[in-house]
């Protein structure tokens, strides 16, 4: 059965290249003497680590664990030497450091015992199997790296269909391509463990029609599984998840949505083989496929890289880089970034290393003012209007291009690609995102301040009002001894006249005049109001205290618990 | 932007073969002045010239102002005009991709205000006038205004079909009457139809490269089409027909040339039919109602001045935001 295929607004065809990388098998990368291990190597909080300096380390041993509900484990991707635990430069778009995890490699790479399991797991509670898989550090590997086990959590809804994900359509990278074509049974036998813990109805695997190796290996490798393998129509950014749900199913996920509300669960293929390696295997994430590839690299290839290799190790395999070497990119030329350094390590979300040459790259001069003429409009996937966005984005007007759902761009570059200005229209996005984002920051830190600002002023006029009272009804007891006086004074005047009666004395509360019984309620009200005030506010601290102290003791089961989730 | 440039050159051809040298002058004129003025905003505003030169934004405003000022101008007609369209309309406003307006236009609005007299005098198509200009003697008149003895300036002038109609209708004639003077052709006007069969090709062409869009030419001469044949088929005696609308003036011009300016245009898929239809039927409103036989300049500005707002009407529907 011919599956009836949809299509999405826009994309764009950009020069595939992938065949520069694909001439040869994938080979295992040689062993680094120092392999550096960021601790945020995915979407979420770091990891923490769970070794010392000088300890002895082996394959695939967990070095710091997952904190957090959004995060992943790391583990040592050779045996060796703990070295360090400190900031050294991480693949970030602005040249961040970050803490890391240096191991001196002793040679002999050098598995750790895999503890097996008690049970299939087919037969394991799927929070289990869950946890397995988040204690294993896995996560997304087409680029993004979000946590995979959190998506493969159905969280309640049936989940219909499971996506691998096998487009790759960015130009250049061919790192699913190779695996496809070599490793089609672990990418099957990782979607059986993702379709059991999903209860998904059925499994599409999709590859785009430039890769027809990788179609008829997986074809033929899902003869007797019902999984259905689709080549879909070449089309950048067809590997955007909501672009290739749109294709499959014509379904829109809905902005700021999940795939999983539409019932839809996407997974990258490389994803499905790190789940199978871990769970059927044991082996935790510790390597991954790498495509190094473009003008600038004497021998493109594919290689198997341990997390933590240096890029420049890498290159050097790769016969060295060329001498016209312009930058070097981590990921594709559309949505990839340029490295600070090549003396960066490889970590989970690295699926790419380009070289790209002087002749690929725009040149800054040639960068022209926008003419409006609304390419990129054609162009964008998500229907948006870059030429808008980078206007507004130019004049710092936020609040126009959020009404305009900068939010809703995937950044992937289709606009800055088809402009025939030049105009790195992502850039643009990208900095109204974060100076959106620090605004909001900024707009907590004052919301706080002003909070407490309110706060502390409710207390001194609490406190005026107290003394206020305080004083009335001081006052209040003088004029009461006024009173007093009088009343004396008068019933000694009646006692002169006739004998005193002791039952007849006045109260110093009696005969008040109105004003200033009211006053003596108001400052009773008062009293009663702002003792109720203190005792709630010290209930209030105590349950903080204790609550902290239950936290701070708890922290780990507290984590151990989200794992089982 | 040199692509349109490419794409005027048979309109051109056809131009200077209709109506003589004075065309030719008309566009040297233009673009050198264009170019000149160009660069000395650059300069002034500190910005590197040979890049934005090169760029050929100004070279198509000259291009255009040449060809929609009448051929056979004084020079310093043209001169002004080109002047105040790159200083006024284009560098005041910052530049390329940051003026509102249409450069060009506002050069021949500002022209056609303040010199009334000088910008309607058309010479007539050199196939219904016996005196023609050689390239110097052109040149001659140009620049100082002398015609060679024995060729009278009424020889030279006539009406274009626009003007004649409207002039004429005023004298209470029938379209049938007007149009069996010589200045009109089996569709328009004599020679015009073929200059405006010129410029349908070079903007077809521009349409199948893809430096324009569809939209802006397609609802501009759809709406003036359908507006126009409304109006032939209540009464043909006084409303001329489409094809005599669509090919007379500057309507081809306009549309594949003038309106589709993607700068000082709508631009959303959507706002573009609207800007169109907007000066297709500004185009027929003027030209029938209004005080000047043609309107595309007018036109275009008044829908320039609506661009923003049709903007932010017609945005389209966000991926993921209620669609499907």
């Amino acid at each position: 059965m011919i599956r009836k295929l949809f299509s999405f607004k826009g994309g764009v065809h950009p020069p595939q290249n992938k065949h520069i990388s694909t001439q040869q098998p994938i080979q295992a990368a040689t062993l680094a003497k120092e392999l550096v291990l960021p601790l945020h190597q995915h979407i979420g909080e770091s990891a923490v680590p769970i070794v010392a300096v000088g300890d002895q380390v082996l394959k695939g041993q967990k070095i710091a664990r997952a904190e957090g509900y959004v995060c992943a484990s790391v583990h040592a991707s050779s045996s060796g030497t703990v070295v360090a635990i400190e900031e050294r430069p991480i693949p970030h778009p602005s040249g961040f450091s970050a803490i890391c995890i240096v191991i001196k490699t002793d040679g002999e790479d050098r598995w750790i015992e895999p503890t097996p399991e008690a049970l299939p797991y087919t037969e394991m509670p799927v929070s289990h199997l869950r946890n397995l898989i988040r204690t294993s550090g896995i996560v997304g590997l087409g680029g993004a790296g979000f946590p995979s086990y959190i998506k493969l959590n159905p969280a309640g809804v049936n989940i219909d269909t499971l996506i691998l994900n096998g487009v790759e359509c960015e130009p250049y990278i061919s790192c699913d391509d190779m695996l496809m074509r070599e490793r089609p049974e672990q990418i099957i036998a990782g979607a059986k463990i993702m379709r059991h813990a999903l209860q998904a109805k059925q499994v599409l695997i999709a590859i785009e029609d430039n890769k027809p190796e990788a179609y008829a290996t997986l074809v033929k490798a899902c003869a007797n599984e019902d999984f259905e393998v689709i080549q879909v129509p070449t089309l950048y950014p067809q590997g955007g998840e909501k672009q290739l749900i749109k294709v499959l199913t014509n379904k829109e996920v809905p902005s700021n949505g999940l795939p999983v509300q539409i019932g839809i669960v996407v997974h990258n293929v490389a994803t499905a083989a790190a789940i199978h390696n871990a769970i059927n295997l044991g082996k935790t994430l510790v390597s991954r496929i790498v495509t190094i590839t473009g003008d600038g690299v004497a021998k493109p290839c594919n290689l198997d890289v341990p997390f933590g290799t240096p890029m420049r190790h890498l290159l050097d395999q790769c016969g060295g880089l060329r001498n016209d070497v312009d930058r070097i990119v981590m990921g594709g030329p559309m949505m990839g970034f340029a490295m600070h350094s090549i003396d960066i390590p490889v970590v989970k979300t690295s699926n790419c290393i380009l070289a790209a040459t002087k002749a690929n790259v725009t040149p800054p001069s040639d960068i022209m003012p926008c003419i409006r003429c609304g390419a990129c409009a054609d162009v964008c996937p998500v229907a948006l209007l870059p030429q808008q966005l980078q206007w507004f984005a130019r004049a710092k007007e936020f609040d126009r291009a959020q009404e305009y759902n900068l939010f809703d761009c995937i950044e992937c570059g289709c606009c800055s690609y088809v402009c025939p200005s030049n105009i790195p229209l992502v850039h643009f996005y990208r900095y109204a995102k974060t100076e959106i984002w620090a605004q909001e920051r900024e707009k907590e830190k004052a919301d706080q301040a002003r909070q407490r600002h309110e706060f502390r002023q409710s207390r001194i006029e609490r406190e005026a009002v107290e003394k206020a009272a305080r004083l009335a009804k001081k006052k209040a007891a003088a004029q009461g001894d006024n009173a007093k006086k009088k009343a004396i004074q008068a019933a000694m005047a009646r006692a002169k006249t006739k004998k005193f009666d002791p039952g007849n004395a006045p109260k110093n509360t009696d005969n008040l005049s109105e004003s200033q019984q009211q006053q003596v309620n108001k400052a009773d009200e008062m009293r009663a109001k702002a003792e109720q005030i203190a005792a709630s506010r010290r209930a209030q601290a105590q349950a903080a205290m204790t609550e902290k102290t239950v936290k701070t003791n708890s922290d780990r089961p507290a984590a151990k618990k989200d794992e089982k989730k | 932007m040199l692509q349109v440039a490419y794409a005027l050159i048979p309109g051109i051809l056809i131009f200077s073969w209709l109506f003589g040298w004075g065309v030719i002058i008309n566009i040297l004129l233009a673009s050198v002045t264009a170019l000149t003025t160009e660069a000395l905003m650059l300069r002034l505003r500190q910005r590197p010239v040979k890049i934005f030169l090169s760029d050929g934004s100004a070279l198509v405003t000259a291009l255009l102002l040449g060809l929609a000022l009448p051929p056979l101008a004084p020079w310093w007609l043209i001169l002004l005009g080109t002047a105040f369209a790159i200083i006024f309309a284009k560098h005041i406003y910052g530049g390329l991709g940051f003026n509102p307006f249409n450069p060009a236009m506002i050069g021949y609005v500002m022209l056609l205000i303040s010199f009334p007299l000088e910008m309607t005098r058309w010479p007539a198509p050199l196939s219904l006038s016996d005196a023609h200009l050689t390239l110097s003697q052109s040149f001659a008149y140009v620049f100082s205004g002398h015609l060679p003895a024995g060729i009278r300036l009424d020889a030279l002038t006539m009406a274009t079909p626009l003007d004649a109609l409207k002039t004429n209708l005023g004298l209470n004639q029938t379209i049938q009457e007007i149009t069996t003077r010589p200045i009109f052709g089996s569709i328009a006007g004599t020679g015009w139809q073929w200059l405006n069969i010129a410029f349908l090709a070079g903007g077809l062409w521009l349409i199948h490269k893809k430096i324009i869009s569809w939209h802006v030419p397609a609802a501009m001469l759809g709406s003036l089409a359908l507006i126009s044949l409304l109006f032939y088929i209540i009464n043909p005696a006084t409303y001329s027909s489409p094809l005599f609308h669509l090919f007379s003036g500057a309507a081809i011009l306009g549309a594949f040339f003038i309106a589709t300016d993607p700068v000082s245009c709508a631009t959303t898929p959507k706002g573009r039919i609207y800007f169109g239809i907007g000066v297709g039927i500004l185009t027929y409103v003027i030209r029938n109602w209004g005080g000047y036989p043609d309107a595309i300049a007018f036109a275009v500005l008044l829908m320039n001045m609506a661009a923003p707002t049709i903007d932010h009407f017609t945005r389209p529907q966000v991926f993921g935001h209620g669609g499907k």
